[in-house]
């Protein structure tokens, strides 16, 4: 076939690519359709590379066959796309957050590659639409790689990046001084200066920014950094449309980046966050030393396996609340064998979720999910927090900061935080490991209430325990 | 594609990206991020034109990160996603009584 037939005949499929993304993210809006979603586009990213290698294959851009460049692609594909499918098929649902956090890093690092490389083709000055597209490029593409990176990192608790608010000396004073290398770069580029070295400069700015965005911000609010990250990445990817000339990359990159902008925003309003407040700095500004901590300090109730027991056997109701805790113990399984056994006994348990539980919002979900957890048993924090005063015992397996009563005041680093009113339950028994803070770094009023038995256990072991005294009443 | 026709193509896909999420329950955040993470792997696309356009060695190690970048994050952004909405599918065990409760 001519190139009369096969250009538009590209152009054409890259349309029901772009078309099928806009499909499946709407479809992804409701969990019924969402699985559905993902696979229509996921075809049509297929049917998009697809007809990019037919294209490139029987109409080669530089005229001829060039082995090298298709030897290079085939390498890269085998892999990345193996690497990829080795470990998404392979990470534990707990590990998942970080992983999606890396995907994010590639994808951003792979758009700024493009523009550094159609840079460093440039002979003469490029035009000014070329420029500002390239620059863009760069700098939002290297900011997401390193940011995405630390964020990765920090969700997996790496040593050098802890999850934990991180203070660099002066940080205002090094996001400024990069910020200036990155505006004055890029005003001299689009002055009509042509200036490897510069470039150079900007992409190093922007690397070293990513990473000092990123590490003062505490790991509890990671998920929402990495959404805006991913919008991020979208708009790297458009940009490199423009550098590029690509309808595809333009579009799907917009839509990604539009829309991952307002998931970002949502995902902030859950957490009763703005999104600013989360960049400006770690949770309560960093600088909040734990004075909030009024009232009942040191005295802790503990509580025996065996009371644990005849406390949950004997309840009416019985309210779960899982945490980050039971995820990294892989608790889901017993949590849902202790559930059958007291359901079998005629006690009405839920699980209370609260938007943030796990690491990312809707992470509790998926686990409780895998753990085959009935979906309907699965209730958002406004549907559950009136239950609380009508609960017998409220059972909370390694949650700690979407429990604190303290943020319910002003004046403590988790203040406005909505939480999972588990002080209204007449009676409280939680099972954590030690006295430990948690990503707010607080000690957590509920654990003091006269009402809250302490069961210091492992999460997993913990509950194999009570399962076993449960049985044996 | 002249300028201002890329321009507003990108104008008009914003506005899009904005329409097609609406009202997002908290449990699906995490794999519509997901999944939109694994959209912008589109940008293989451009890492696979770079790749023969190439012609010298640097311009041949800078596409081959590229396309290697963007297969982890098309394949692996995919195959994650669908693991995690795979375990939002309906079980037999619940039935739709406890929907009608919710």
């Amino acid at each position: 076939m001519d190139a009369q037939i096969i250009d538009p005949l590209v152009r054409l499929i890259w349309l029901c690519g772009a078309v099928a993304f806009v499909i499946g993210l709407s479809r992804m809006n409701s969990p019924a359709t969402a699985r559905q979603g993902n696979l229509i586009s996921a075809g049509g990213m297929t049917l998009a590379i697809g007809a990019t290698a037919v294209w490139l294959l029987v109409l080669p851009p530089t005229g001829s066959f060039n082995p090298t460049g298709w030897l290079v692609i085939l390498a890269g594909v085998a892999v990345g796309g193996g690497y990829g499918l080795y470990s998404a098929r392979t990470v534990k649902m707990t590990a998942m957050p970080q992983l999606v956090s890396l995907f994010n890093a590639v994808g951003g690092g792979a758009a700024a590659l493009i523009a550094i490389d159609e840079y460093l083709r440039h002979t003469g000055v490029p035009p000014l639409q070329d420029n500002v597209a390239t620059v863009l490029d760069i700098v939002i593409g290297s900011i997401t790689f390193t940011g995405s990176l630390i964020a990765s990192g920090k969700l997996m608790g790496l040593r050098i990046t802890p999850s934990r608010p991180v203070m660099i000396p002066g940080g205002r004073l090094v996001t400024s001084a990069l910020a200036i290398v990155v505006v004055a770069g890029a005003l001299f580029l689009f002055a009509g200066n042509y200036n490897v070295a510069v470039m150079l400069a900007i992409l190093a700015a922007a690397l070293i920014f990513g990473v000092t965005m990123t590490l003062p911000i505490g790991g509890a609010d990671m998920p929402v950094v990495i959404s805006l990250l991913n919008s991020f990445t979208g708009t790297a990817v458009a940009m490199a449309g423009f550098v590029l000339n690509n309808p595809l990359l333009i579009i799907a990159g917009a839509l990604v980046g539009a829309s991952g902008a307002i998931l970002t925003k949502l995902m902030a309003d859950a957490m009763n966050r703005s999104i600013l407040n989360i960049m400006l700095g770690g949770f309560g500004g960093g600088d909040s030393t734990v004075s909030a901590i009024a009232g009942p300090g040191g005295s802790v109730r503990e509580v025996s396996i065996d009371d644990a027991a005849i406390q949950l056997a004997y309840a009416a109701s019985v309210i779960v609340v899982p945490g980050y805790g039971l995820a990294v113990a892989q608790a889901q399984h017993n949590v849902r064998e202790l559930a059958e056994l007291l359901e079998g006994r005629g006690v009405d348990v839920k699980y209370a979720i609260h938007p943030v539980a796990g690491r990312m919002p809707g992470h509790m979900n998926v686990l409780l999910a895998e753990a085959n957890v009935p979906y309907p048993q699965l209730r958002e924090m406004e549907d559950i927090n009136p239950e609380f005063d009508r609960c017998d015992v409220a059972l909370v397996i390694g949650a700690n900061d979407v429990t604190n009563p303290a943020a319910r005041r002003p004046g403590s680093p988790v203040s406005g935080m909505p939480i999972l009113d588990v002080d209204h339950a007449k009676n409280i028994i939680v099972i954590k490991r030690s006295m430990g803070r948690g990503y707010a770094g607080i000690d957590n009023e509920l654990y003091s209430n006269p009402k809250t038995g302490m069961l210091f256990a492992d999460a997993k072991a913990g509950l194999a325990e009570l399962i076993t005294a449960v049985k044996a009443l | 594609m002249n300028i201002d026709l890329a321009f507003t193509i990108f104008v008009l896909a914003i506005l899009l990206g904005i329409a097609v999420i609406s009202k997002v329950p908290a449990t699906l955040h995490t794999p519509l991020m997901s999944g939109a993470n694994s959209i912008h792997g589109i940008v293989l696309v451009g890492a696979m034109i770079i790749a023969v356009t190439a012609s010298d060695p640097l311009a041949y190690i800078l596409s081959f990160l590229a396309v290697a970048f963007a297969s982890l994050n098309v394949v692996g952004g995919y195959v994650v996603t669908d693991r995690m909405l795979q375990m939002f599918r309906r079980k037999p065990a619940a039935p739709k009584a406890g929907k009608a409760e919710r």
